[in-house]
């Protein structure tokens, strides 16, 4: 069983079948546990741990349904309307995937019904036998609702056991006692209002799968059948006219384990050989490399995103006519190899405080930005550094107070006597941003008094007084904030 | 005897042919860098296609980047130009700023910039970076002494150069200048520049010496001044140091070149 730190006391949060049995409940202090069973075998509870557990389960029941999901208090919904043809019935299809999860120590319990609300309820609450769905579920308790504790225990005292008895009732009353929730709670339960299920992954637009009747133990060879998915997914999107710009394989180990591998490009491509250059980039700069186990049983491609792309020439000796590589291309091969984040470019952003004036964007998802202003009338020599020190780093200055120039400075243990400058060049916070009007406050911070200084050496720096003397600071800092070329 | 003086010539040829270089398709052309006396000394600028190695102190940092960038700039012409670093040299030199750049007269829509983990990743990257020829030029980053960047390395990034006709810069802060298979070797620090009216920093200036150069004589220095605007290297006053390193064969680190000391440098500076 499982313990859980609530309000500074370990209490028992889940148990197993003997533990219930001994008559243990949840909730439990684990000291009131141990004094009726010493012999208990207690784990620490690991939310994230169960939450990661369950999306890998999640993830490899997609081999069922394209729209698996998580259910709220560990369960999966998968929504395999149409899917269950492919294993001669909905019966077969749920005892495949409860054997699978059986096969691995853990207990299923599993409903099939036409709501996912229903089924919901129906694997968590026993239910007396019942002709059809409908007065199964009329017959489930009014726990199954799962509204709060004390709604619960009123409807019982009211005497309403059952989700029928509920149903039987006029709705307003209901709300009127209960609130809207109970309401909208029974609707769903009977099928009544329609409650769309959120999939873990949104389904793609193309995807070639491969079953093998045999586990395949080589990653190589399992590699091999994805360039062949990957040319048949090319035609795919010739005929729509498209290129993709993110592809993602996914590797199916037969113990129910899935790894998807994604690549991302900043161009639409189809060309098979190109999809699997990437993807070998990426399955190179793996930090574990794929791992068959006893096998793969299924692949998987998809095109998650994918961009209109005109169609191209064909040359005459058959075949896409070759161009010759792009930058595109070489961002892509960069940013999967090294990371996205990596390969960036710059994107100008309007507004006046130096450091916010750009943003660096992953070079594989933005384009070219244009509309770079110069600050500074033409002709002039730079008024912007060539790099800029974010934060600014902080400097001992020699000035006139309260507003003089600086005449010289130490930066990095190196005194720079300062021949010429120019400035200052007032920057004011934006005050519009402060809260509730406070100018004074430290939220929005203090005007800038920004000097281009040049050191006897010919060194051009960018710095800064920060707060107005007097007004704003008892002593104001003085910051190096960027170097000119 | 004679024999062995046989096989030695049949070893040469055959290195020779080991050795043979693919024809550059770009290689020949040159890039004029507008500074009359330097586009001089250099046949008329410098070569397309091959590696050129800037050579910053650590507190000149800004103006050797500046100079790379400017350069790479002019031999990319409008193509794209990739900028590789380290995270390091971003987290000690400050991160390249939009602004900044477009006042210099280099499209900051144009520059890629790649920060790579570490040494190792840098060099692959640069590789693969020369290795595609759509890439107007590449400037490559490196902080302090560089290990990894030995013969071999700067070889690799020499033939993928060559290759490609790609023009790499080699920014060396902080590095001391070593041997290297680059085309040409400089030595990069800021210079002062000419007042604007109040005394205000004029436009960036640069002092460059020529350390070492392939084909040709080096231990020479300029000062460069850039305007932003116009695009090209304005003529500042113009300095020559000749020293007769002619025949020189890039050994001992500073072959002789002198950078030319202002006279306010003090010794306690330069120690600093």
């Amino acid at each position: 069983m499982v313990v859980e730190n609530v309000r500074g006391a370990m209490r028992l949060a889940t148990l197993d079948a003997d533990a219930l049995a001994a008559g243990l409940t949840a909730g439990m202090t684990l000291a009131d546990a141990r004094a009726r069973e010493p012999e208990l075998r207690v784990f620490e509870a690991d939310p994230h741990g169960d939450q990661d557990w369950l999306e890998r389960l999640c993830d490899g029941c997609a081999r069922y349904t394209p729209n698996a999901a998580l259910d709220s208090g560990h369960g999966l919904m998968l929504d395999i309307s149409g899917c269950g043809h492919l294993w001669d019935g909905e019966a077969e299809l749920a005892q495949a995937a409860t054997d699978r999860l059986e096969r691995h120590g853990m207990r299923v319990r599993h409903a099939i019904a036409a709501s996912p609300e229903a089924a919901h309820a129906l694997a968590r609450f026993p239910a007396a036998p019942a002709p059809d769905e409908d007065a199964a579920v009329r017959r489930l308790p009014v726990e199954a609702l799962e509204l709060e504790a004390e709604s619960a225990v009123a409807l019982r005292r009211a005497g309403l056991r059952t989700v029928g008895d509920l149903a039987a009732r006029p709705a307003a009353a209901l709300a009127a006692r209960f609130g809207e929730e109970a309401v909208d709670a029974l609707h769903a339960l009977l099928g009544l209002g329609h409650r769309p299920l959120a999939p873990r992954r949104p389904r793609p637009a193309i995807r070639v799968e491969r079953r093998f009747a045999e586990p395949m133990g080589s990653s190589a060879h399992a590699i091999k059948v994805v360039a062949e998915m990957a040319a048949e997914a090319g035609e795919q999107l010739a005929e729509r006219g498209q290129g993709g710009r993110r592809f993602e394989a996914v590797f199916f180990r037969s113990d129910g384990l899935a790894f998807p591998i994604r690549v991302e490009t900043s161009l639409p491509i189809r060309d098979a050989p190109a999809i699997m250059r990437l993807f070998q980039e990426r399955i190179d700069s793996l930090a574990d490399p794929l791992d068959p186990g006893f096998g793969f049983d299924m692949l998987r491609l998809t095109v998650p995103r994918a961009d209109p792309m005109a169609p191209t020439q064909l040359a005459l000796e058959g075949g896409e006519a070759r161009k010759s590589e792009g930058v595109e291309a070489l961002v892509d091969r960069l940013s999967i190899r090294a990371g996205r984040a990596r390969i960036q470019r710059l994107e100008p952003r309007d507004s006046h405080i130096p450091e916010q004036a750009q943003l660096a964007l992953p070079a594989v998802e933005h384009r070219a930005p244009e509309g770079w202003a110069p600050v500074g009338d033409p002709g002039d020599p730079p008024m912007r550094p060539l790099h800029l020190f974010d934060p600014p780093q902080p400097i001992d200055v020699i000035a006139e107070v309260p507003d003089g120039p600086p005449h010289r400075f130490r930066w990095r243990r190196t005194l720079h006597e300062v021949t010429r400058f120019e400035g200052p060049e007032r920057i004011a916070p934006e005050w519009w941003q402060a809260r509730d009007g406070a100018i004074e406050g430290e939220s929005t911070g203090r005007t800038r008094d920004y000097y281009r200084v040049e050191d006897a050496r010919g060194r051009r720096y960018w710095i800064f007084r920060h707060g107005l003397y007097g007004a704003e600071t008892v002593h104001p800092g003085w910051y190096i904030h960027g170097l000119f070329a | 005897m004679s024999e062995s003086i046989k096989s030695l010539a049949a070893l040469k040829r055959h290195i020779a042919a080991l050795d043979r270089t693919p024809a550059p398709t770009v290689g020949c052309t040159r890039l004029a860098t507008g500074h009359a006396g330097l586009d001089a000394a250099l046949d008329g600028g410098l070569l397309r296609g091959r590696v050129h190695e800037l050579f910053g102190a650590a507190e000149e940092e800004g103006a050797a980047a500046g100079l790379a960038l400017i350069l790479a700039r002019l031999a990319a012409d409008d193509a794209p130009l990739l900028w590789l670093r380290t995270t390091a040299s971003a987290r000690a030199g400050g991160s390249p700023y939009g602004p900044g750049l477009a006042a210099l007269g280099l499209n900051p829509a144009r520059l890629l910039i790649g920060l790579m983990a570490d040494d190792a990743m840098l060099l692959r990257a640069a590789v693969e970076g020369l290795r595609c020829p759509a890439l107007g030029a590449l400037l490559i980053e490196l902080r302090g002494r560089a290990p990894l960047l030995d013969l071999t390395a700067s070889r690799r990034l020499a033939l993928a150069a060559e290759q490609s006709g790609v023009t790499a810069f080699l920014l060396r802060v902080g590095g001391d200048p070593v041997p290297s298979a680059a085309e040409t070797r400089w030595q990069v620090a800021a210079a002062p520049s000419d007042p604007l009216p109040g005394n205000a920093p004029g436009h960036s200036a640069f002092a460059l010496s020529l350390l070492r150069r392939r084909a040709g004589p080096d231990g020479l220095a300029w000062r460069l001044i850039w305007d932003g605007e116009k695009g090209a290297f304005g003529d500042g006053r113009h300095e020559r140091h000749e020293h007769g390193q002619d025949g020189q064969q890039g050994g001992a680190p500073l072959s002789g070149a002198l950078v030319p000391l202002p006279a306010d440098r003090s010794a306690a500076d330069r120690a600093a």
